[in-house]
């Protein structure tokens, strides 16, 4: 926690590991909530 | 006694109730027209709302209740017992990360609201106030970050105050005082974010949850 974060870089991207790696977790998560079965789906009004 | 006819006809009746001038019976009339209260409280849903992209907003709220309470406690003891005290560790932890979801989420709930254009059908308003309150949160976090009372805080606060004082606002909000942030901080903004997410939330139930967009592009049928 005392030490600065280690950052990754790619031409105009500056961005550190800690924030690309959550960036990376929410795309996933966006990308799994939209294919990911839904409990008791066919259970709503039509 | 009264049998059951007569009760029928003393029950009061808002919609045949005339008007003589009562603002508390104008108000709830326009309630039970705009917001009924199986829209505040439905207990079904429509079927394209089965889906996880629908829980993201939820899970919002759940978090900003975290930091309420997790605030509310720290505000409660103070600066010592949230640096010095293991308990008071824990809860300044709980209040970081519920603040870290709550926006992870928001976020999710944002990406998913744009891609299904839920700002249709009416609901301008609705995608707005998320809007403002997506800034106001912002604002009340950095506020945050300022009351920490650490060096972390002074780092940010020094920092920051160029960039206030450029934009020609450091006079007003300055950053440096740590009265004004933590103010700011534990009273108005954390008001200001409730009352909007609430309004938000009665702005959804008001209009439904949007529908999907159809084949030609409009919403679906």
């Amino acid at each position: 926690m005392d030490t600065p974060a280690r950052y990754f870089d790619l031409w105009f991207i500056h961005i550190s590991y800690p924030n690309l790696i959550v960036i990376g977790l929410m795309i996933v998560l966006f990308a799994v909530a939209l294919v990911a079965p839904f409990p008791h789906g066919s259970d709503r009004d039509a | 006694m009264l049998d059951a006819a007569e009760v029928k006809e003393v029950k009061p009746d808002s919609a045949a109730t005339p008007d003589h001038g009562s603002w508390t019976l104008r108000t709830r009339q326009f309630v039970d027209r705009v917001l009924p209260m199986d829209h505040l409280l439905p207990h079904r849903q429509p079927y394209y709302v089965g889906s996880w992209v629908y829980v993201f907003g939820v899970i919002t709220i759940a978090a900003l209740v975290w930091v309420v309470i997790s605030g509310v406690v720290l505000s409660f003891m103070g600066p010592q017992w949230w640096h010095t005290s293991s308990l008071g560790r824990f809860f300044n932890s709980l209040h970081f990360w519920s603040v870290q979801l709550f926006f992870l989420f928001m976020v999710l709930h944002l990406w998913g609201q744009y891609f299904m254009a839920g700002w249709r059908d009416g609901r301008a308003a609705t995608w707005m106030i998320g809007v403002v309150i997506f800034a106001a949160s912002i604002l009340t976090a950095f506020t945050g970050y300022l009351s920490q009372q650490n060096f972390d805080s002074q780092f940010i606060a020094i920092n920051a105050k160029d960039a206030m004082n450029s934009g020609g606002i450091g006079a007003f909000f300055n950053v440096l005082n740590f009265g004004q942030m933590y103010g700011l901080h534990v009273m108005l903004l954390p008001i200001a974010v409730t009352f909007l997410v609430v309004w938000h939330i009665v702005m959804v139930r008001v209009r439904g949850v949007v529908k999907p967009i159809g084949p030609e592009g409009g919403s679906a049928s």
